[in-house]
């Protein structure tokens, strides 16, 4: 096997996290799979960031347990790393720094800044250094690593021939010093492997493609680490298809206007993390109450209050499928990897537009910046659902216009009285009422948030009151009947079943596989909808295991809690909540410590 | 089946729905005003939409036979600017009270203001909270005695036209409802106005604050020669405490964000997944 997983550890604003990024895609365009991890302080310059990369030729499902490969670029990464180092792995480091201690790893010293500063003369390149030691040490070729830099110079303001060449020259002069300086102990070396058509991408790149895939045309958000690159994302490719962008004054203004929009029959979205969605809730309980499609993006990160912006957590799943007030149905989504973040949020606008809710798309920060080596098959034209009651105008979208348009209707100059009685909240067995738009010759309506007749009228009757409730909730049944079931993964005959939510989907799966090949019977299911949740299937799945595993990376143990709830489940508890992922050694010791 | 009507009146713009307000209130003559301007724009039910927030003036788009978004407190300047956004053909109004507009939605007045996108705001302002029955509201004055303020407002009295004409809004305007007719007339002129029109409609509440003698006397016509390109002017007349002018303070047409907007759109693409995917390989 080809595989290898790099660490490179250093400062913030030094080049750590934009060398690691230049080392993945150069590897990825090279045939490789990818996955990378990474972290970084809320500090726009300074303080300890790292990037690790996983590179292997076959298929990845998670960050790795620990770093094959080191590379130190002061002394505080070392101490800082040195730990997750695997027993025999490499340490990388400038002896100009620091001299590590010895321990179970093969060690190389690079001057990184002597060569950087004295035969390069530019201090900058010393990025350029370390990746051309990788390269010379394990791979890829320096060719590939060109490719990427060129590419990424060429769309640079600070473009000139000058810094390439410096940069080619620290390449091949670090790939020069490991060659003749280093005797290689180590059994890391990425042979070549054939091509495949892959895009390298991450969580909320791949958000905002699904997102215009989706037809939203309309998005406003407020900044917010780490959701901002969606909002800016959408603010440069919105125009280019016919959309149009709000930067807002704050998070509620945000959702208020992307319910506009969405009233407007325009498909809205907005992206934020959890100290915005905490004050987006109001609007959860209006869209709901008003029966207006939203999708909102909680990309969350570490709570609560500000919390620990830059950091992973899966806490606000208790949040989302309850935030508001009253009762107010809502689907919840999670995607677990960068194939999802397109698909389900092609699948989260269907969703609200088909059962007029707001739809809750929780990743996190950790699926926002890790970037994964996906099929390029994957990325296909989006079905599109349209509005019950639009679907003779949803012919419009397809050109790129706007949702709906006025064109071709007669204009309508004060209507009928029977017009203002159109039953917009009919009542119907599925709980899906017609909705019209203005503009398009429908017939007119007030969307209301207090309670309401079928007319829309407010209506505040207890007959009235529980005849909407009903039709409401409804809808979540109908949405649970008409969506797929989520597979089960792993040993038929399993006694021990692990269920997870979000981002640690590959991560269990593949502490499945080590411990299937060890000799545990196991398997794991990860619904992606968690409202309405997939009874049938997760109550057959608990029935069939004795013991069930729930790993979660939040504190109170968010999923164990609905579980127990929802079916009496005796979950085995597994959280982390330190800010970092799972690693699938972690699950396996979870499972091999239950089996 | 709808029905055109080439001629539309007033009362063609009438919901079936019987208005919420108490007998005697300021929000009948503003109702009024408004089917009167729109009728007199020929505005389609189709294409306009009336939003609010939460107050007695808010239940404004249940009683109108248009489009209408009843949200929540605060939030019918966000909604209603989203709306517009995204769908810059349709007309689009954001009504409400003194409470949704300068307390709990003073925030999106100002963002409001700078953006100049094209809707019209109307504010009923009593002067109090109506709809949780009589207290402080920041047009009150101070030393008012009402049910939160028991010893009198502490806090001084807001200002509305002098605040949109510090944050150049393009249309300030203001009118009172016991002159239905002239609110009508600026309704129209608001509508007409490219950009953020604002409206300012002294409209008493006879239950818990009646201002109507005090307003009879105080609301006075903006002087004939007034230049309504002349803001410094316009905020000698907004500064009056004795009189409350009504009529066009202030008016300027400057380029609106849906417009730009919706330039930007002009040279779009359909989207194509394979194309927008390169980018990535």
């Amino acid at each position: 096997m080809n595989e290898v997983t790099i660490r490179i550890g250093g400062e913030s604003g030094e080049g750590t996290i934009s060398g690691g990024d230049i080392l993945a895609l150069a590897s990825a365009r090279w045939g490789y799979h990818v996955y990378t991890f990474r972290t970084f302080p809320a500090e726009i310059l300074g303080g300890p960031c790292m990037f690790q990369v996983r590179i292997s030729d076959r298929p990845i499902k998670s960050m790795g347990d620990n770093a094959d490969v080191l590379i130190c670029l002061n002394k505080e990464a070392y101490d800082r790393n040195i730990s997750d180092l695997r027993h025999g792995g490499v340490l990388i480091y400038d002896p100009s720094d620091f001299v590590p201690e010895a321990g179970d790893y093969i060690t190389y010293a690079v001057p990184f800044n002597e060569i950087a500063r004295k035969e390069i003369q530019l201090f900058q390149t010393k990025n350029m250094v370390m990746l051309g030691a990788i390269c010379g040490l394990f791979g890829p070729p320096i060719e590939a690593i060109v490719q990427v830099v060129q590419s990424k110079l060429s769309k640079s303001r600070k473009s000139n021939s000058t810094l390439m060449e410096k940069n080619i020259l620290a390449l091949d002069a670090a790939k020069k010093y490991v060659s003749e300086h280093l005797t290689k102990s180590d059994p890391y070396r990425l042979g070549a492997v054939e091509k495949a058509d892959r895009v390298v991408l991450n969580g909320n790149q791949a958000i905002v493609a699904g997102a215009l895939a989706a037809q939203c045309r309309y998005f406003s958000g407020y900044p917010i680490t780490p959701a901002s690159d969606i909002m800016e994302g959408m603010a440069k490719e919105l125009p280019q298809v016919g959309g149009t962008f709000l930067q807002a004054e704050d998070e509620m203004a945000a959702l208020a206007s992307v319910l506009g929009a969405s009233y407007g029959g325009v498909r809205a979205m907005t992206a934020t993390s959890g100290p915005g969605f905490s004050l987006m809730t109001e609007l959860i309980g209006l869209s709901s109450m008003a029966e207006l499609p939203a999708v909102i993006v909680d990309a969350q990160r570490s709570g609560p209050s500000t919390g620990m912006p830059t950091k992973m957590e899966q806490s606000d799943l208790s949040f989302a499928l309850h935030a508001g007030h009253g009762d107010a149905p809502r689907i919840v989504i999670a995607p677990a990897d960068i194939e999802d973040c397109y698909n389900l949020i092609i699948q989260a606008f269907n969703m609200a537009e088909r059962y007029q809710m707001p739809v809750l798309f929780l990743t996190d920060q950790s699926l926002t910046a890790r970037v994964e080596s996906v099929d390029r098959s994957i990325f296909k034209t989006a079905t599109i659902q349209p509005r019950v009651g639009q679907e003779a105008h949803a012919s419009n979208g397809k050109n790129g216009s706007n949702g709906a348009s006025a064109n071709g209707h007669q204009v309508l100059v004060g209507a009928g009285v029977e017009e203002h009685s159109y039953s917009r909240y009919a009542y119907t067995p599925t709980g899906i009422s017609p909705i019209s738009t203005p503009g398009t010759g429908t017939p007119a309506y007030v969307a209301t948030g207090l309670e309401h007749d079928q007319h829309g009228h407010p209506d505040y009757e207890p007959e009235d009151h529980v005849a909407m409730m009903e039709k409401r909730y409804r809808k979540l049944q109908t949405a649970a009947e008409e969506m797929a079931s989520p597979e089960r993964y792993g040993d038929k005959n399993a006694t021990i079943g692990v269920i997870g939510w979000g981002s640690t989907e590959g991560t269990i799966q593949e502490a499945v596989d080590r411990a299937l090949a060890k000799g545990y019977k196991v398997a794991s299911m990860h619904p992606k909808v968690l409202s309405p949740l997939p009874d049938r299937a997760l109550q057959d799945f608990i029935n069939s295991v004795e013991k069930v595993i729930v790993p979660e990376c939040n504190y109170s143990g968010q999923l164990a809690n609905l579980l127990g709830a929802k079916y009496g489940l005796q979950a085995i508890r597994v959280n982390k909540f330190g800010g970092i992922p799972f690693t699938a050694g972690e699950i396996l010791r979870a499972i091999e410590e239950v089996g | 089946m709808t029905q055109t009507v080439i001629n539309p009146t007033p009362k063609d713009y009438k919901s079936e729905v019987k208005p919420t307000w108490c007998p005697g209130c300021g929000d009948f003559g503003v109702l009024n005003a408004a089917f009167r301007g729109l009728a007199n724009l020929k505005l389609s039910t189709d294409q306009t939409v009336v939003v609010s927030g939460i107050g007695c003036s808010s239940r404004f788009p249940h009683f109108m036979k248009t489009f209408g978004f009843h949200t929540v407190h605060g939030r019918s300047l966000p909604v209603a600017q989203g709306l517009k956004m995204a769908r810059p053909e349709l007309t689009v109004l954001a009504v409400g009270g003194d409470g949704d507009f300068f307390s709990i939605g003073a925030g999106h007045l100002v963002h409001a203001a700078l953006r100049n996108i094209d809707i019209t705001v109307v504010v009923m302002d009593n002067e109090i909270y109506g709809l949780t029955k009589g207290q402080t509201s920041p047009t009150s004055p101070h030393g008012h005695v009402t049910k939160s303020t028991p010893y009198g407002l502490l806090a001084s009295q807001f200002n509305p036209i002098a605040t949109v004409l510090s944050l150049n809004v393009s249309f300030v305007a203001r009118g009172y409802s016991a002159k239905p007719k002239d609110v009508a007339s600026l309704v129209e002129k608001g509508v007409q106005h490219k950009g953020f029109s604002f409206i300012h409609v002294l409209s008493p509440c006879p239950t818990f604050y009646n201002t109507f003698n005090a307003w009879d006397d105080a609301a006075t016509p903006i002087p004939q020669g007034h230049n309504p390109s002349d803001k410094g002017q316009a905020m000698m007349l907004a500064m009056d405490t004795e009189k409350q002018y009504t009529g066009i303070f202030y008016q300027q047409e400057r380029p609106t964000m849906d417009q730009a907007a919706h330039e930007l759109v002009q040279q779009s693409k359909p989207f194509d997944i394979e194309q927008y995917m390169k980018r990535y390989v």
